[in-house]
């Protein structure tokens, strides 16, 4: 049985623009946050406090945070890969942080420049001072869905949930996963989390991320991460698609009847606001066909 | 994740890389750039090469209406026929059902509609008066054992009347399976089905006919083709179109998708583990081929992300 009711959580805001060639100026930011906001997103991840040095886009990070119209009711989580950057977004005033692990220690090494378990390392600090500074946590996985074996995923899931993060997002980062692989690493995984603390984040690299997306609905997860417009390509194929967009997994859902608390048109304005600053088309199919019918 | 087929058999629908609709002649007309004879030639011996088991190869409607589809005999004559894949032909009425036979086709394909303002905009007939139509080819294809693949277009929404009755479905794909349709294909034209719709739709139309007779046609205009395609698996459904590098754009939503792209759906199917019998790679290389001759980009995300090496080697990695 589906779920009835769906969260979506909106990471063009920062996985989106992150991962955008053109740098947008913070009072375009803020206006797509405040756009998100109206449309009726409940989590909307804002902006990123990491160094400025390595992502430029996110150098307006306080800024963003002090001046986006926060609503009643939604989340605004910041992303935090240490302590300092945990420091500096609870002064800024988040309440909720996100962290970014790997389940692949190539991957791991590549991205965040160390080993799978010195990364756990880190996240439990950041997970207990944010315990202390009451301040919520969630985690943000990356696994090569079908690449990786789901039992290491597993592991790693359970490792961080038992440090105390409210939520797992589990990535298919390059698109690679298919309605099988999701199956077999979902499975593996909702032995070690219970479900409702599992949120999946599929890349549209291949095409694949509404059947998978439908896979994990199917068993049990009702936390769907997703990005305004499809924004934020995938970094490791050139001119690939990456992030898949909030409009068509709203349509999806909708269709099936699940409730999102998402006012899909409200949606597609923010998304046509962005993709008109960016100049680039949206990579949505539902804001692509909407506009000529 | 449910009771999927070992097996699916994919049919190609390359007619739709042209055109779909009669009425679009005009828009076609319009077009500067027609296919070469030679190259739809080229495309339909690549994909035959494929493992593709059946490959829609031509459509014999007046060429006033498609002049995209002007050389149908010629093509069906130069095509390199594998003796493993068969060349269904479009046949709207008796007088293309001989020129179709004249010409060698061994399989043809009606096209009906569930819905009565698109079956009078596009083949200018109410419904009933189109399954007469195909009755007199389907009763003379049954004579001359030529079998008869039926296509019932709005299946999930039409875009003159919006969504459509789902018994009214269940009702035309029953009467094309009962005069002798071996298979019905389900087409969501405008791509406008969800998970949620696909579902009730074939609930309905599986009440009258078996799932092994049906086929699924979905469109990605809302990008939902895929979601769509695995709903119908779950089902039972395992004969899937799709379109080479996803061409064929939506003839109601200017510059909006159309069909799924045959790269996507194979990947996915393989992926599950499902046997096509497809060469994912050599579908890649033909889509490559028709986009270049046609000066476009592919709408297949698989295509799209192969074109990376690193990723590529990955993904071929995935489809052995």
């Amino acid at each position: 049985a589906l779920p009835e009711r769906v969260k979506i959580v909106e990471v063009g805001p920062r996985d989106g623009l992150q991962n955008e060639k053109t740098l947008v100026p913070t009072e375009v930011k803020i206006h797509l946050i405040d756009m998100l906001s109206e449309a009726g997103l409940p989590v909307i991840e804002a902006t990123s406090f990491v160094s400025p040095k390595w992502v430029p886009q996110m150098a307006d990070q306080v800024e963003v945070m002090k001046g986006i119209n926060r609503r009643p009711g939604v989340s605004y989580p910041v992303l935090t890969p240490n302590l300092k950057g945990f420091q500096a977004a609870v002064k800024a005033g988040a309440a909720e942080v996100a962290i970014f692990g790997a389940a692949s220690e190539l991957f791991s090494k590549k991205n965040i420049n160390c080993s799978v378990d010195e990364s756990l390392q880190r996240f439990e600090e950041v997970t207990k001072a944010a315990k202390e500074a009451g301040v919520v946590v969630y985690i943000s996985l990356r696994c090569l869905v079908g690449q990786v074996s789901p039992d290491k995923v597993a592991q790693v899931a359970k490792r961080l949930y038992s440090m105390g993060c409210y939520e797992i997002s589990l990535g298919d980062t390059i698109g690679v996963g298919t309605p099988g692989g999701m199956t077999e690493m979902l499975e593996a995984v909702s032995r070690e989390v219970p479900v409702d603390a599992l949120a999946v984040h599929c890349h549209d690299t291949y095409g694949q991320a509404l059947a998978n997306i439908l896979i994990a609905l199917q068993m049990g997860i009702s936390v769907v991460d997703s990005s305004v417009a499809g924004l934020g390509g995938c970094p490791y194929a050139q001119g690939a698609s990456g992030n898949v967009a909030t409009e068509d997994v709203v349509y999806m859902l909708h269709g099936l009847g699940i409730q999102t608390g998402v006012d899909l048109p409200k949606l597609m304005d923010a998304g046509a606001f962005i993709c008109s600053s960016l100049n680039r088309k949206t990579s949505s199919k539902v804001a692509q066909a909407a506009c000529k019918l | 994740m449910g009771n999927f087929p070992t097996t699916v058999k994919h049919c190609l629908s390359y007619e739709e890389l042209i055109q779909d609709y009669p009425w679009l002649a005009r828009w076609l007309q319009e077009e500067k750039e027609m296919v070469p004879t030679r190259v739809k030639i080229q495309l339909i011996d690549m994909l035959s090469e494929t493992g593709l088991p059946v490959i829609e190869a031509t459509s014999f409607v007046s060429s006033k209406w498609v002049p995209q589809m002007a050389d149908h005999t010629e093509v069906l004559q130069a095509i390199h026929r594998s003796s493993h894949v068969r060349y269904p032909v479009l046949t709207p009425n008796m007088h293309g059902f001989q020129d179709a036979v004249a010409a060698g086709a061994t399989e043809v394909a009606v096209f009906g509609s569930a819905s009565e303002t698109f079956s009078r905009k596009n083949i200018n007939c109410s419904i009933d008066e189109s399954i007469l139509r195909f009755e007199e080819v389907i009763c003379t294809a049954k004579q001359r054992q030529i079998p008869v693949r039926g296509y019932v277009s709005c299946a999930l929404g039409c875009p003159y009347e919006g969504p459509i009755e789902f018994t009214k479905v269940a009702e035309v794909v029953k009467r094309l399976y009962e005069l002798g349709c071996y298979e019905v294909s389900l087409g969501d034209t405008i791509g406008v089905g969800t998970p949620g719709s696909m579902a009730k739709m074939l609930h309905n139309v599986m009440k009258e006919v078996p799932s092994s007779a049906l086929a699924v046609h979905c469109h990605d205009t809302y990008g939902q083709a895929l979601a769509n395609i695995l709903t119908a698996l779950q089902m039972g459904i395992c004969t899937v179109d799709s379109s080479v590098a996803g061409l064929g754009g939506c003839p109601y939503a200017q510059g909006a998708s159309g069909n799924v792209s045959t790269e996507d759906v194979l990947y996915m199917l393989h992926g599950m583990g499902i046997k096509t019998g497809v060469d994912l790679s050599k579908v890649i290389e033909a889509g490559d081929f028709i986009c270049k001759a046609l000066n476009r980009k592919t709408n297949s995300k698989v295509a799209q992300a192969s074109g990376d090496y690193s990723v590529h080697c990955r993904m071929k990695k995935i489809n052995t």
